[in-house]
């Protein structure tokens, strides 16, 4: 039992310097963005919360066994003693206390970082509709009537405003360094608001097992200046290719490999809403709608709300 | 007309061409061949279903579960290699050796079968041997629903194992998240077999619930009051109201996906006003109260042993009942952290996060009351308290992980990541696992009269705790690195060495598992060295130790008078431990019936039908389970007596081994030598 410190320290010893000595691999402790970094607080404020109550076990543990063994007579033996009133009193407070603490954090955190809440900055969003597709990502940039395939590029220090749905089963939309994921389900809408504060390429991924090429649904999000952004657009805007019903189509058809960049320099008006009310016909038409998610922007009053 | 009367099933549904399925098929099938030989060889059949299969005996039931979960620990834990092994190989653009479908069925069945077949079976094996016993009584409530229970588990599992030979598992993972599960998107028998396998068990252990639940309320020994029951009975107790309030939802969400798959309804469906989030709702209503039915029994565990093992009255029991209750409670109340990041209003997040981050609270309590067990005690380091204390320090740690998920914005960047993965791991590997190997060492001497050898358990220990630090810690690295779970193959190649270390570590823990069975084997040639004449080979707190290992099939000649927590030890303190009583009486014992069994198999028939559409065959399968139902209740000749005389005799020769082995006892061997009755 005594060996058991050991191992103990070299492990937690081995995961602080990969923590915070290799720190570039580590994306989550490497945000490029607000949410990513106040997420990165939130990790790191819990560790150190449970670390108050995990060290002492660890110490305990080690010492109890220790001491207590049973081939040290001169340790005292008490075998009928079994409450203590103040013991009890810390067991129970101190977890209490930590918990607490914890929930205070955690209640303003959520509130502060909900995937639905817009993203204060003085210009205006970059809107972009994800659609999940068997297997590959398609971005429509309704403003700029372009679309793109397993890409999607941004200005930097604007803030992102996702609508995102799925044509195919659960997934979920994830740019790691930049924070929050969240679900895009057929026939219904949910909401990301992401800012990237560096320039950049990021990885993005699926997060949700999706079928047989779920691992091939990763994207590259590039965060760059605003004119290398324009002149990104006008690249799009020049591929030639248009994304119509047909093409639509046949871009949902599986594929096995990792989908290629596709640009498309015109898309079908209302083809995001087309396919939310491929499983919904009265998706945004009925403001009494149950689930928070699925409702019209109109319905709740705030073009941007949820 | 064939397509009728064999539904889909077809002679492409065996994997020839898969190599890998191939030669595990060939391996089960090889490996029951030699076994089957062996019994016919030494003309075990008749032994074999005379007093095992048809067993209504609860502790023979509890043996043939361990079994089971035994079995499926090497077929879960060969997938867990399999998976490790393809993500060492899959780097830097190489597709590995597993194809995505395969490797989608590889990680399902890992986590169905972990979970369903190895944790439940282990659990219900263990409650099985001990609670009776614990309680003071002859028997569970209900034998026969024991049995049937064990034998419709036996069939779930089955079915799994088939799965290998005739057409696929599923490839949605354990959980089946729909509308990936509806036949739009997964088409095959996979998802069918998974619905089934987990239909027959869950409706095993929903029965097990309802059994354990009136065994415990309405079969305790006289005086032992609920506040005098040991802590394993406790939590027995919550386990199986857990069982009962939560299994039912997933036997409905299952039926209703069921619905949709065969009948072609839209509970769950993309579309025509389906809803895949009703079903994770109900799926997790189910899946969250389920991690605390195999965590709680290990609880229990833990806290026999520490109690047992330092020589020392369990710390803060009241505390301890308190805890496990609470625990239950909550554990409905949390389920939505399974999915914050569905899209639900931070309101309703936060609402289930603090829910979630309360469990902390009485999980952290129980920790410190171990702790206090331990403190001013005589701390013997058995195997069951190698495994105790390796639990509470690593399980510090994957709880902490838990608090950490727990909080919605942390879990919108770690859902669904190698974090989460790590750690579940975290906190099932040592919160059940390791308490269901305790358990073992603990209860092996109980059940069949010998320890198990010391040495090896303890190589097998340090192999499993320090592999597990290498295959997980490197888990939590990687989903901090933004590592998705689930992956068949990756773009990044700086995952690459830490999946490396976690290979390692899983091929550590094969090292492990490898000396548990050298050790098993060498335990059984070695058995009369290691053997337990005195029935109480720990120094036991609780009535288990009083009757002799392994016990008589009544368990207590005459039923125990329980003065307190710690009935037994306070018997010896007494000097009443091992007094002969004043005169035996007639035993009324449940007879075998092989109806359990029946309803195993027919049960099992009917899932394989279901699963390839011979719907023939299910409905006479179904016919045939009623009716041995019908059978069964109409049968009157339920018991058989054990006459007082044959009682006593029993009991003469136990008191004579006792006598012969006083000087193995640390207590009351005065007493003892004067039971030795007269020739």
């Amino acid at each position: 039992m005594q060996k058991k410190p050991c191992f103990l320290s070299a492990g937690l010893l081995f995961l602080a310097v990969t923590l915070f000595g290799g720190c570039r691999t580590i994306v989550l402790f490497n945000p490029k963005g607000p949410i990513g970094e106040e997420q990165r607080f939130v990790i790191i404020a819990a560790a150190v919360l449970m670390a108050i109550v995990v060290i002492p076990v660890f110490i305990m543990a080690c010492w109890f066994s220790i001491k207590y063994r049973a081939s040290n007579p001169k340790a005292t033996y008490m075998p009928k003693w079994r409450e203590s009133e103040t013991i009890d009193l810390v067991m129970w407070g101190v977890p209490l206390a930590i918990v607490t603490v914890l929930a205070i954090l955690a209640w303003s955190r959520t509130y502060m970082l909900d995937p639905y809440k817009p993203i204060p900055a003085s210009s205006d969003p970059v809107r972009i509709e994800a659609v999940a597709l068997d297997f590959k990502w398609l971005f429509i940039y309704p403003d700029y009537n372009i679309a793109t395939v397993n890409e999607i590029v941004f200005p930097v220090q604007v803030p992102v405003s996702f609508r995102l749905t799925s044509d195919t089963v659960m997934t979920s939309f994830f740019i790691p360094q930049l924070g929050s994921q969240i679900y895009a389900m057929a026939g219904m809408q949910t909401r990301l608001h992401l800012l990237a504060d560096q320039s950049g390429t990021f990885a993005g991924q699926n997060q949700q097992l999706s079928g047989l090429g779920y691992a091939k649904m990763f994207f590259k999000a590039h965060a760059v200046s605003p004119d290398e952004f324009q002149s990104w657009v006008q690249k799009v805007r020049q591929s030639g290719e248009s994304l119509d019903l047909a093409r639509y189509d046949q871009l949902i058809q599986p594929n096995e490999d990792h989908y290629p960049v596709t640009y498309f320099s015109a898309v079908k008006p209302g083809l995001f809403l087309d396919i939310l009310r491929k499983y919904d016909p009265n998706w945004g038409k009925n403001p009494g709608a149950m689930n928070m998610s699925v409702l019209p922007p109109a319905a709740a009053g705030d073009a941007e709300g949820r | 007309m064939l397509a009728n009367v064999f539904g889909r099933l077809t002679l492409s549904a065996i994997p020839y061409h898969n190599l890998i399925t191939i030669t595990a098929v060939g391996g089960a099938v090889l490996l029951a061949l030699v076994i089957a030989g062996l019994i016919t060889y030494y003309r075990l059949w008749s032994y074999l279903y005379k007093e095992w299969l048809t067993s209504l005996d609860h502790k023979k039931i509890g043996i043939m579960y361990i079994i089971l979960a035994l079995i499926m620990l090497l077929r879960g834990f060969a997938d867990a290699m399999l998976m490790r092994g393809q993500q060492s190989l899959a780097s830097g653009g190489s597709a590995g050796y597993l194809t995505p479908e395969h490797f989608n069925q590889i990680f399902s069945a890992h986590g169905s079968i972990m979970i369903i077949f190895m944790a439940m079976p282990f659990l219900v094996g263990l409650m099985n041997v001990a609670v009776p016993q614990q309680i003071g009584a002859r028997d569970v409530a209900y034998p026969f629903l024991n049995s049937v229970s064990l034998w419709l588990t036996t069939a779930g599992a089955l079915l799994v194992m088939v799965s290998l030979g005739f057409g696929e598992f599923s490839r949605a993972g354990w959980s089946g998240y729909t509308p990936l599960t509806e036949l739009e998107y997964s088409p095959g028998t996979g998802v069918d077999y998974w619905i089934w396998a987990f239909q027959i068990a869950g409706i095993g252990s929903t029965l097990t619930g309802i059994n354990f639940l009136v065994t415990i309320l309405k079969m305790r020994a006289p005086g032992m009051k609920l506040m005098r029951m040991p802590l394993f009975s406790w939590a027995t107790l919550f386990t199986n109201v857990l069982m009962v309030w939560a299994f039912p939802v997933l036997t409905a969400a299952l039926a209703l996906l069921t619905l949709d798959r065969y009948l072609g309804m839209h509970f769950f469906t993309n579309g025509h006003g389906g809803n895949m989030m009703m079903y994770v709702n109900l799926f997790w209503t189910w899946g969250h109260p389920e991690v605390y039915i195999v965590i709680l029994p290990a609880f229990g565990i833990f806290s026999e042993v520490a109690a047992t093992f330092s020589g020392k009255r369990l710390f803060g029991y009241k505390s301890m009942v308190f805890a496990i209750g609470v625990i239950t409670l909550l554990s409905f109340s949390v389920w939505v952290h399974h999915f914050f990041t569905m899209g639900a209003s931070p309101n309703v997040n936060i609402f289930f996060g603090i829910t979630t981050m309360m469990i902390a609270i009485p999980t952290g309590v129980k920790t410190f009351n171990w702790l206090f067990t331990m403190y001013r005690g005589r701390v013997r380091f058995g195997l069951p308290m190698y495994w105790t204390i390796a639990f509470i320090v690593t399980f510090a740690l994957g709880g902490s992980a838990g608090v950490m998920l727990s909080i919605p914005p942390a879990d919108y960047v770690l859902h669904n990541s190698l974090f989460l993965i790590a750690h579940f791991h975290n906190v099932l590997i040592p919160g059940s696992l390791f308490g269901f190997f305790a358990g073992y060492y603990y209860w092996f001497p109980k059940a069949f009269g010998f320890r198990l050898k010391e040495s090896w358990g303890i190589a097998a220990f340090w192999c499993w705790l320090i592999g597990f630090y290498l295959a997980f810690i490197p888990l939590y690295v990687l989903g901090f690195m933004g590592m998705p779970r689930r992956l068949v193959t990756y773009p990044n190649p700086e995952w690459h060495p830490w999946l490396l270390i976690a290979a390692g570590g899983a091929v550590v823990i094969a090292l492990g598992i490898l000396f548990q069975g050298i050790q098993l084997f060498i335990s059984i040639k070695e058995r009369r060295a290691l053997s337990d004449p005195t029935g109480d080979p720990w120094d036991g707190r609780t009535l288990e130790w009083q009757t002799s290992s392994p016990p008589p099939p009544y368990n207590f000649p005459n039923i125990p008078v329980v003065r307190d927590v710690d009935a037994f030890m306070d018997m010896k303190e007494r000097g009443v431990a091992y007094q002969r009583p004043a005169e035996y009486h007639d035993i009324e014992m449940p007879k075998n019936a092989p109806h359990g069994l029946i309803i195993g198999g027919l049960a099992f028939v009917f899932g394989f039908a279901m699963i390839w559409y011979l719907f023939w065959l299910a409905i006479l399968a179904a016919l045939g389970i009623i009716f041995t139902v019908i059978a069964r209740s109409f049968a009157d000749d339920l018991h058989y007596i054990i006459p007082a005389a044959e009682v006593e005799r029993i009991e003469n020769a136990r008191y004579r081994q006792l006598a012969a082995a006083a000087d193995k006892l640390q207590r009351d061997r005065q007493a003892v030598l004067q039971l030795v009755p007269e020739r």
